[in-house]
């Protein structure tokens, strides 16, 4: 009995990980404009079929594989920000939700179209790893491993570079930052292309777990709110806590419960969370 | 020739018009004040000045040349810097870094160590407490940071709002010394002030803003010597 | 002038009068069909208009209400053998009920924060939903037949459904015009535009926001036992379909939130055009993409929407688009 918690814990906390790089990019672009980018799903999806498809017809090592998907994550990010964001990045809140879910039927749309809805899978496998009683396949340590290295690097771009300083003040105060002659525009469309980015990362490493479609990126994106909502909306290193947070009740649930049970908890936890401390557990009051 | 030159500017926010035609010059060197009553588009001047707001109508020109259709950071990179009303510091960043930001500017980065040391010399607090997140600090202390990331970015001209606002007399008076002394090196300045006394003892210059038009101007000191103004500003 | 002198009140109700009572005139399955379609779309439209067009709360879930009180209608109707008006009723006060409960709590949150725990809200009461097993659990329930014989049999209950949805649509827009014009959609009026400054003027805002959640939580759940049982079946993967709750934000938007006659517009045009693209065979394979793109279009360069767009431009036309 232990052995299987420890077992499935471990497993859910592996996961964790991913959950939280995908989760980072959207609390990131909250965190620097209050925008809720509900194309978060898609652009998670086409990270999965963008490793897909470098590994399948281009023969590319599936981890190699995304870091051209991360460019082009970071350029879709861009053109998503310069077409759909910028024109209602002042205006009430539903402009931006809604400007952004129509790109996400967009993609959707064309997704669709292009690759149907039928499921795909990245053949791949790294075999697995064996630590004492607990099994588990190596993808899912390697991603882990993406994971802390994803989120390492983005802290050490938001503190140590000139780029990142620009993006955290005017996270912080846009019209200072405009005073100060940083060109806030552009840091802005940065900031989206980074979240973007990070998104697709996440979709190339979940696409080595699991098989996936086009419609894949949207369980992903209600998982990235509740983890964001319990790491504190705004804050990169919360989203990877809430990460692992999801991934454990994802993990240990199943031991005391039906399987179908995980989503009720997850967004009742969600409603509360946002109720009682909207900040996030962590974050301040 | 005058360094800013302010033709005109009709200002104000959606369906209500505030400013309709001020013109203002600031000359090289000098130290120039700004006098109005509450609400009269002081700021709001100052803001359009600096491209935050797109004037109604009217032309800013900067060192010569039109900057009426450049954004705020354009405008910051080409020497224009404001110190804005209430502060606006990066309050979850260090008071080094809110000084790194005032550098961010090409022309200001490479004098960077130089400036760093003057802003210091100029508020020896600031570098006692370098780490410290800028929203925790004092309201005196915030002040200090807005004008020494003011000053970071290496200003041609440096434009102040309420520079004093809720601090002690004896902390404004520290800044107003501070003022002396950046004027001594040069800098041109325009003052916007509560403490009109004192403002106007400092200044060259002085404009009176009322009813959205520049009312009066002259020479600080004659104007502290109009009756108006002391009636009006002066409480005299 | 009385409410009713005013041609802003007519004009919609009017519409849905003559446009329901053709249908049930003419008397084609087909046309029913479509217009069922139609009205609902202008019924759930409406009703979030109510809190979305007059207080500013973006309920990104609103599909919620459509769900519980389609469920709970629907079990009403079919497991515990009620009318169906009753029922619909019935629906409609649990989903009233409800909103009533998480109102007071969720609607402390501003801004999208409230707009993410409707979503939240949404997703839970799904996956509730999916393991109650009094509502069947994760496969839903079907319709007891003996719900149709009350009415004399299945073709004859489409068109009592139909002629219901009809009436509630027209309550519907009643409701909404009349929460906009009372004292109390003034206070809202006030709470969209600043709800601090609304405080400070005496609008009771927390009490005020529930109401109109309670009010516009209502309708959906009355809709969604008629549109469930006219399908015979519900299961947790329809009642509660997010996608569904966003096409009732574009609708309201698309026609002109904050006005009577937009979401009628807006619904009637987006599931046009949705028609249109689905059928068109240039359009077809990329109905979602094109529909996304007029969706962009129309946010970036027309926010205030149809309805919106010709007040703002056609002073005339006040008086008669509310
Ligand atoms: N964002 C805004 N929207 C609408 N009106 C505004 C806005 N900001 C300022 N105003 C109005 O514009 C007028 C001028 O404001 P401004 O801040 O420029 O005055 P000021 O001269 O700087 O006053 P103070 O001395 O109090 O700082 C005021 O009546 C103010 O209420
Ligand atoms: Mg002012």
């Amino acid at each position: 009995m232990l052995d299987q918690l420890i077992s499935s814990l471990t497993d859910g906390l592996l996961l964790g990980f991913v959950y939280g790089v995908a989760a980072m990019g959207l609390t990131l672009i909250w965190g620097v404009m209050s925008v809720i980018n509900l194309a978060h799903g898609p652009v998670i999806a086409m990270g999965m079929f963008g490793t897909y498809l470098l590994f399948t017809h281009l023969g590319v090592n599936p981890y190699l594989a995304m870091v051209p998907v991360a460019g082009a994550g970071l350029i879709a990010g861009l053109v998503i920000y310069v077409i759909a964001v910028h024109r209602v990045i002042n205006a009430p809140h539903l402009s931006s939700l809604l400007a952004t879910f129509a790109v996400n039927m967009i993609i959707i749309g064309v997704g669709t179209a292009v690759f149907s809805t039928s499921p795909q899978n990245i053949n791949y496998s790294l075999g697995s790893v064996e630590v004492g009683f607990l099994t588990f396949p190596a993808s899912r340590l390697v991603g882990a491993f993406g994971a802390i290295l994803v989120t390492a690097c983005l802290y050490l771009f938001l503190y140590f570079t000139r780029a990142g300083k620009a993006i955290r003040a005017v996270a912080n105060n846009r019209m200072a930052a405009e005073l100060m002659g940083i060109p806030s525009s552009r840091v802005l469309a940065l900031s989206f292309g980074l979240g973007t980015m990070m998104a697709a990362v996440a979709g190339g490493l979940i696409a080595t777990f699991f098989p996936f479609t086009v419609l894949s990126g949207g369980p992903y994106e209600l998982k990235s709110f509740v983890i964001c909502v319990l790491g504190g909306l705004g804050h990169p290193l919360g989203a990877l806590v809430g990460g692992l947070m999801l991934g454990g009740l994802e993990g240990l649930i199943p031991t005391f419960m039906p399987v179908s049970w995980v989503p009720v908890v997850e967004f009742g936890l969600f409603v509360l969370v946002l109720l009682v401390r909207p900040s996030g557990l962590f974050g301040a009051k | 020739m005058a360094l800013l030159q302010v033709n005109d500017i009709a200002s104000g926010y959606e369906g209500v018009q505030i400013l309709w035609g001020v013109n203002l010059k600031l000359e090289p060197g000098k130290l120039t004040t700004l006098v109005g009553s509450n609400g009269v588009g002081k700021t709001t001047l100052l803001k359009t000045v600096m491209g935050l707001m797109a004037p109604i109508n009217g032309s800013v020109f900067f060192q010569g040349e039109d900057v009426t259709n450049l954004s705020a950071h354009a405008r910051a990179n080409a020497g224009m810097v404001l110190v804005p009303e209430g502060r606006q510091l990066f309050t979850e960043m260090t008071i080094y870094e809110n000084l790194e930001m005032g550098a961010f500017s090409h022309r200001a980065r490479a004098n960077f160590k130089q400036n760093l040391d003057k802003v210091y010399e100029l508020f020896p607090r600031l570098k006692e407490r370098t780490r410290q997140k800028a929203g925790t600090l004092s309201g005196g202390e915030q002040q200090m940071v807005a004008v020494g990331r003011g000053l970071m970015a290496e200003p041609e001209v440096l434009m102040l709002d309420e520079l004093s606002l809720g601090l002690s007399p004896l902390l404004a008076l520290t800044l107003f010394e501070a003022l002396t002394r950046l004027k001594k090196t040069g800098l041109t300045m325009l003052l916007v002030e509560q403490n009109v006394t004192m403002a106007l003892a400092v200044s060259d210059y002085a404009y009176v803003l009322a009813e959205g038009k520049v009312h009066l101007e002259g020479p600080a000191r004659e104007l502290s010597k109009n009756d108006e103004v002391r009636r009006t500003y002066l409480g005299i | 002038m009385k409410v009713w002198q005013k041609p802003g009140f007519w004009l919609p109700l009017v519409i849905v009068l003559v446009w329901g009572g053709a249908v049930l005139l003419i008397h084609q399955d087909t046309m029913r069909e479509s217009a069922f379609v139609l009205l609902m779309a202008v019924g759930l439209a409406s009703s979030l208009n109510i809190l979305l067009g007059y207080t500013g709360y973006v309920s990104f879930g609103h599909i919620v209400f459509f769900g519980l009180g389609g469920y709970t209608g629907f079990y009403l109707l079919s497991e515990q053998g009620w009318p169906l008006f009753a029922s619909a009723i019935g629906g409609g006060l649990l989903s009233a009920f409800i909103a009533g409960l998480v109102g007071l709590a969720v609607l402390r949150l501003r801004g999208a924060y409230f707009a993410l725990a409707t979503i939240g809200i949404n997703e839970a009461a799904r996956a509730f939903v999916s393991n109650f097993e009094p509502y069947g659990g994760a496969t839903g329930m079907f319709v007891n037949f003996s719900a149709y014989q009350k009415y004399g049999g299945p073709g004859p209950a489409l068109w009592t459904t139909f002629t219901f949805l009809w009436i509630t649509t027209m309550v519907v827009l009643v409701a909404s015009y009349l929460v906009k014009h009372s004292r109390f959609g003034l206070g809202l009026l006030a709470i969209r535009e600043d709800e601090d400054a609304a405080m400070v003027m005496g609008v009771k805002a927390p009490k005020a926001k529930t109401i109109t959640y309670v009010i516009s939580a209502f309708f959906p759940g009355v809709i969604g036992t008629l549109y469930f049982f006219k399908n015979g079946n519900i299961e947790p993967g329809d009642a509660f379909q997010l996608h569904m709750s966003i096409e009732m934000l574009v609708m309201v938007m698309l026609g002109g939130m904050g006005t009577v006659m937009g979401p009628l517009v807006g619904a009637v045009g987006y599931q046009w055009l949705r028609g249109y693209l689905l059928t068109s065979p240039i359009f077809k394979d990329l109905h979602l993409a094109v529909a996304g793109a007029m969706l962009l279009v129309i946010i970036l360069f027309v926010p205030a929407g149809l309805v919106g767009w010709v007040r703002n431009h056609v002073q005339r036309l006040q008086k008669v688009l509310e």
